[in-house]
């Protein structure tokens, strides 16, 4: 297939595309990596008049710390997080995360700006950013917001951000010497999406629990961020306390049904997650017992 | 790889010094491919070319009322919107029958919809345009009325009085039906101490080509004649059917397979897109190309497997198996497909179960009926993964039920290798198989007793492992039993044309093909080494009506087998012509003079004494020096099919070892071997690959492939998101390893390997699983074998 035909423009710099974006409104698109949006116009899903191209605005690249905070700007490419050390230090979450997003050829072109502003409900670095309470910053001709990551999308491929605006950069605190993640998802095959996954980190005092953010994805229509870990924190898990937290996630969790799984084993796949996810970050295997014959 | 050691009295024509059989050597057409210079029809380019892109019905089942395309024509670049009624004046519809395969009906086909779709992805309007893009956009701006009409979608039901009948001049929705009833076998079951049955499910799914259908047709009406580029497995087959149905000679068509990314049997078929393609090109009196998009492919490629089989199996306590019998349906869309029918799936599943065992009780039935799907047909191992499936699914479930180790049941049960030649109860007569030494092979490669205590040591530790075990039999080298008798006019002879040139080298014109699995290797491989040339000065011609002799193509794992067959007595003939003239020139005896090394030698001593370059320098240039009324014949032509056997049969074993993950319902491949024969083994590598390559597809519908309708007839995952294909990051590492038993069929001895890989890996990846899983007393009998089904029979979800 062949996408209809568009317009293409590079924008210089990013007032320059907010105002490209402000002259076309919805009939323009923004184009960063092109990984979701090529496919998408290929298959005329999608027939945008006009692409803004804004690969060569380099405010919009870089990986950096200052007062405790990781920017990490929206053309930041998968790759540059795999191989970023700073990354590796401060949000060690994405450097494990971002394995499990596609493959080398996508990685090598798909940003977090794209990944973020895409907002697949089944994609990895949403809930990334939710389980690390990542700040997303947008940026319109009338100035900048900076949105709660969990505020930010609001359902399958939809998100706060308007037409006209620029998401710019995501922030977040860097991680602390007690800070733990976990990350894993179920799929099909190395680089698919997932069937369901999990992006937590968390604080640990001795073997409790301080604070743990779990950030479910492809549960919903849009990442989690579940309520139930208040059962798991400020006191040593015991089974039962997992148990009651697996059954507060099962009520909050409204999964779709679809060829891989039925909304039931997603379900009971993201608890199998959240029961790993603790066993894992405790160090206490018994928590995540598998089943025996 | 040189060997010089040995001299040639006494050895076969393959088994000579410098000899290239059994050595793994490079492909002559890696350097073009590996550069990017392959010649791909998607890649081609002709002055005047048009693209088609074909609109089709969004419906499963629906009549076309009205079609509207005055838009659409007074777009830019569109040159023309032709619907099927249009279209039909000038190719005629086709009906997809073989006489061999009784009671086969099937409705009139036609290149593109006429009055209604039965298919959603089936095209009901073709519009040329300049450009692809341009011929998208316009596209969209044909309207189309449509009357959904109720689609048939479960073939199990198909048949019930109340499901509407998709052709209804043809009374039913069964499109064939065979019964066979071998031996005793309601005493054998009678008198087994056991009888285990089983339902076994099988995801319909297609083999997906890396580039996808494509064809350039090229009308001529200066010449009045129709060059077709075309990726096919049958130039032949494609020309004499496109002009049968353009109302064209054969003569008038000349069909040009380049490159070809990927065939799998899906490009040995008549589409009725290429075949509208065809006749646009005529039509419009200018080269017109279409290649499908992915989704059209998923759409519009053959599907196949999509097998529901109830089955048993009687067994005695001692581990005899005494009886087998199943009851088959198979849904193949709504026409039987062109040419080649899409009966003979189904036909193979009841010739091949119980293949390898010596039971002579059997009974079978299958009945192939029409649903508004996709067309099915042949792909890759046709009929041999649903039969094997079925076949080493039921043997341990006995072995199962009586407490015997899978492999004890088996050594028990498969023929014997010295009792051959011998027949199966569906009338399959093997040549010579050796099961028995393919079994200790694999034994011994996978290092069954230690897997065993691994797999023991491992379950106490609630890791649960499995291994699974699959024999096989595969058909090759099919003889005129596969199609030619049933009345099609697809060739089972292929021939082989070779000259020495000018300058000392070959060329070699070959009926058979390549689709990537080392054709144009095996022939030069044959032809340098029965010549004494060597392999760099043979250059080899494929895939051209006009420039090979007429043959079959490469399908049914044929290619080596038979065109290399033609290709060793054709290149014999010309050595001996060489000799001839050799002889002549040197004035010495043809027999004391043997080729080696591009020269002509002394059989004694080995003394060169000329060239192959000068002696052909001598036979084109200087005639005039050879003795009066001698003439020479530096080219040779000829032709091969097997006349002893109706198929070459091969024979093999794969074993799977895998870990399910009983918490989440994943399945871990860990390692898989297989052990095969298919007699004279030309080029390892080229073998091992077919081999790997074939697992792997069977890998995929064993765990990923699955085209998924609904009930309303929608494929509901046409693209490589949803459709999963496996790939390399899943893939376990495939041992593979060869017991050689050559067919005395030809002085090759090469049977077939393209498809073994394919026949049983499902059958021991399902195997593994079950026996993974036996502590907790749960059998699958489905593929693909998905987490959700996994997690759904340990009674988790
Ligand atoms: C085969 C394949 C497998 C994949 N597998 C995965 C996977 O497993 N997990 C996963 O998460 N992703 C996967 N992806 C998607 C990939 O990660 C993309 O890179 C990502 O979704 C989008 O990033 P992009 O830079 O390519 O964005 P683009 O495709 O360029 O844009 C995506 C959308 O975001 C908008 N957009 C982009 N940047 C901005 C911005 N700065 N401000 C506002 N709007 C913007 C665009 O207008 C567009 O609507 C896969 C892609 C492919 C092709």
């Amino acid at each position: 297939m062949k996408a209809s035909a568009f317009s293409y423009t590079r924008a210089s710099s990013v007032t320059d595309a907010l105002d490209l974006l402000a002259l076309h409104g919805d009939q323009a698109k923004v184009l960063s990596g092109g990984q979701s949006l090529m496919p998408a116009l290929n298959l005329r899903l999608s027939a945008p008049a006009l692409l803004v191209d804004i690969g060569a605005i380099s405010e919009l690249r870089g990986i950096s710390e200052s007062n405790g905070v990781l920017k990490i700007g929206a053309l930041t490419r998968h790759v540059d997080i795999l191989r970023s050390p700073d990354i590796a230090k401060h949000a060690p979450l994405l450097t494990e995360a971002i394995a499990y997003v596609a493959h080398p050829a996508i990685r090598n072109k798909g940003t977090i700006g794209g990944s973020l502003a895409h907002a697949d409900p089944a994609s990895e670095l949403p809930a990334c950013t939710i389980g690390l309470d990542a700040i997303i910053v947008v940026r319109g001709r009338n100035g900048e917001r900076r949105i709660q990551a969990a505020d930010f999308f609001t359902g399958i491929y939809e998100t706060v951000l308007s037409p006209e605006e620029l998401l710019v950069a995501v922030e977040m605190p860097v991680a602390k010497s007690n800070s733990a993640h976990f990350f894993h998802e179920y799929a099909r095959r190395k680089g698919d999406y997932a069937i369901v996954g999990l992006a937590a980190s968390g604080i640990l005092e001795g073997d409790v629990f301080a604070d743990l953010r779990l950030g479910f994805f492809a549960v919903g229509d849009r990442p989690l961020l579940a309520a139930a870990s208040k059962h798991l924190t400020g006191k040593p898990v015991t089974a039962s306390m997992l148990a009651d937290a697996q059954a507060a996630l099962d009520a909050e969790l409204d999964p779709q049904e679809d060829q891989q799984a039925s909304a039931g084993m997603r379900r009971y796949l993201a608890r199998q997650l959240m029961a790993r996810c603790v066993a894992t970050l405790l160090g206490r295997p018994e928590l995540d017992a598998r089943p025996r014959a | 790889m040189n060997d010089s050691s040995e001299k040639q009295s006494g050895l076969s024509v393959l088994d000579r010094p410098n000899s290239y059989i059994g050595k793994t050597v490079p492909r002559p057409n890696l350097g073009r491919l590996m550069q990017g210079r392959g010649q791909y029809v998607s890649d081609m380019v002709l002055p005047r070319m048009a693209h088609v892109v074909f609109l089709r019905s969004p419906y499963a089942h629906a009549r076309i009322l009205k079609i509207d395309a005055t838009e659409a024509k007074a777009m830019p670049g569109v040159i023309a919107v032709v619907t099927g009624a249009e279209l039909a004046k000038v190719i005629t519809p086709w009906v997809g029958v073989l006489s061999h395969l009784k009671g086969l009906k099937s409705a009139p086909q036609h290149a593109i919809a006429t009055d209604r779709a039965c298919w959603q992805g089936e095209a009901v309007a073709a519009i040329v345009a300049t450009g692809r893009a341009l011929a998208e956009d316009a596209a969209e701006l044909v309207s189309v009325d449509y009357e959904e009409l109720v689609p048939v979608t479960d073939m199990r039901t198909a048949l019930d009085p109340e499901t509407p009948v998709i052709h209804p001049e043809l009374g039913d929705n069964l499109a064939f039906e065979r019964n066979l009833d071998a031996g005793a076998v309601d005493q054998a079951f009678k008198d087994s101490d056991e009888v285990v049955e089983a339902k076994f499910v099988f995801g319909r799914h297609t083999g997906v080509t890396l580039e996808p259908r494509a064809v350039l047709a090229d009308w001529n009406s200066g010449e009045e004649r129709l060059t077709v580029y075309l990726g096919t497995q049958a130039p032949h087959m494609v020309q004499n059917i496109a002009a049968m149905h353009l109302g064209l000679d054969e003569a008038q068509v000349r069909v040009v397979c380049k490159d070809v990314g990927g065939s799998f049997g899906i490009k040995v078929h008549i589409y009725a897109d290429e075949m509208a393609t065809l006749a646009l090109s005529k039509l419009l009196r200018r080269p017109v190309k279409f290649v499908a998009d992915r989704v059209e492919s998923f759409n519009t490629d053959i599907h196949a497997r999509d097998h529901v089989c109830k089955a048993r199996i009687g067994v005695s306590k001692n581990g005899t198996i005494n009886a087998f019998e199943i009851d088959d349906v198979t849904g193949i869309g709504p026409y039987s497909m062109y040419p080649r029918t899409s009966a003979i799936e189904a036909n193979q599943v009841i010739n091949l179960v119980g293949g390898p065992y010596t039971t002579q009780n059997y009974r079978a039935r299958t009945r192939v009926v029409f649903q508004n799907k996709n067309v099915t047909c042949q792909y890759r191992g046709v009929g041999h993964p649903i039969a094997c499936s079925i076949t080493e699914g039921l043997v341990d479930l006995a072995a199962q039920r009586i407490g015997m180790d899978p492999i004890e049941i088996r050594r028990r049960n498969l023929i014997r290798d010295d009792a051959y030649p011998c027949g199966s109860p569906s009338g399959l007569k093997f040549e010579a198989l050796s099961h028995h030494a393919s079994l200790d092979k694999l034994i011994a490669m996978m290092n069954y007793d230690a897997l065993r205590a691994e797999q023991a040591e491992l379950r106490k530790r609630g890791i649960y492992r499995g291994i699974g075990i699959a024999s096989f039999i595969e058909v090759t080298n099919p003889s005129a039993a596969f199609y030619g008798v049933g009345g099609a006019r697809i060739s089972s002879q292929d021939g082989v044309a070779v000259r020495l040139d000018a300058t000392g080298r070959v060329i070699c014109q070959t009926s058979i093909t390549e689709q990537g699995q080392g054709s144009e290797s095996l022939t030069a491989q044959i032809v340098g080494s029965v010549l004494g040339v060597s392999m760099g000065r043979v250059r080899v011609i494929l895939g051209d009506t006009d420039n090979t002799p007429y043959g079959g193509g490469t399908w049914a794992s044929r290619g080596a087998g038979i065109g290399g067959e033609a290709a060793l007595q054709a290149a014999k003939v010309l050595r001996k012509n060489i000799l001839d003239v050799a002889a002549a020139i040197l004035q010495a005896k043809p027999h004391d003079l043997d080729i080696i090394d591009n020269a002509v030698v002394d059989v004694q001593g080995g003394q060169q004494r000329i060239e192959l370059h000068e002696l052909a320098r001598v036979v084109y240039f200087r005639p005039d020096t050879l003795p009066p009324g001698f003439q020479p014949e530096l080219m040779a032509t000829r032709h091969f099919v097997p006349r002893e056997y109706p198929f070459a049969f091969t024979n093999g074993i794969q074993a799977s070892w895998l870990e399910v993950d009983t918490q989440a319902g994943f399945i871990k491949l860990l390692k898989h071997w297989v052990v095969e024969d298919c007699g004279t083994i030309i080029n390892p590598q080229l073998v091992d690959e077919q081999i790997r390559g074939g697992v792997v597809q069977g890998l995929g519908a064993a765990l990923y492939e699955h085209c998924i309708y609904d009930e309303r007839g929608q494929l509901t995952n046409a693209n490589m998101a949803d459709y999963l294909v496996p790939m390399s990051g899943e893939m376990p590492d495939i041992d593979v390893g060869h017991i050689v038993s050559p067919t005395l069929d030809g002085e090759l001895g090469a049977k077939g390997a393209g498809e073994a890989g394919t026949a049983a890996a499902a059958a021991a990846v399902t195997n593994a699983v079950n026996d993974a899983l036996s502590p907790f007393n749960v059998t699958v009998t489905e593929i693909p074998l998905t987490p959700r089904v996994i997690l759904t029979a340990l009674g988790r979800i």
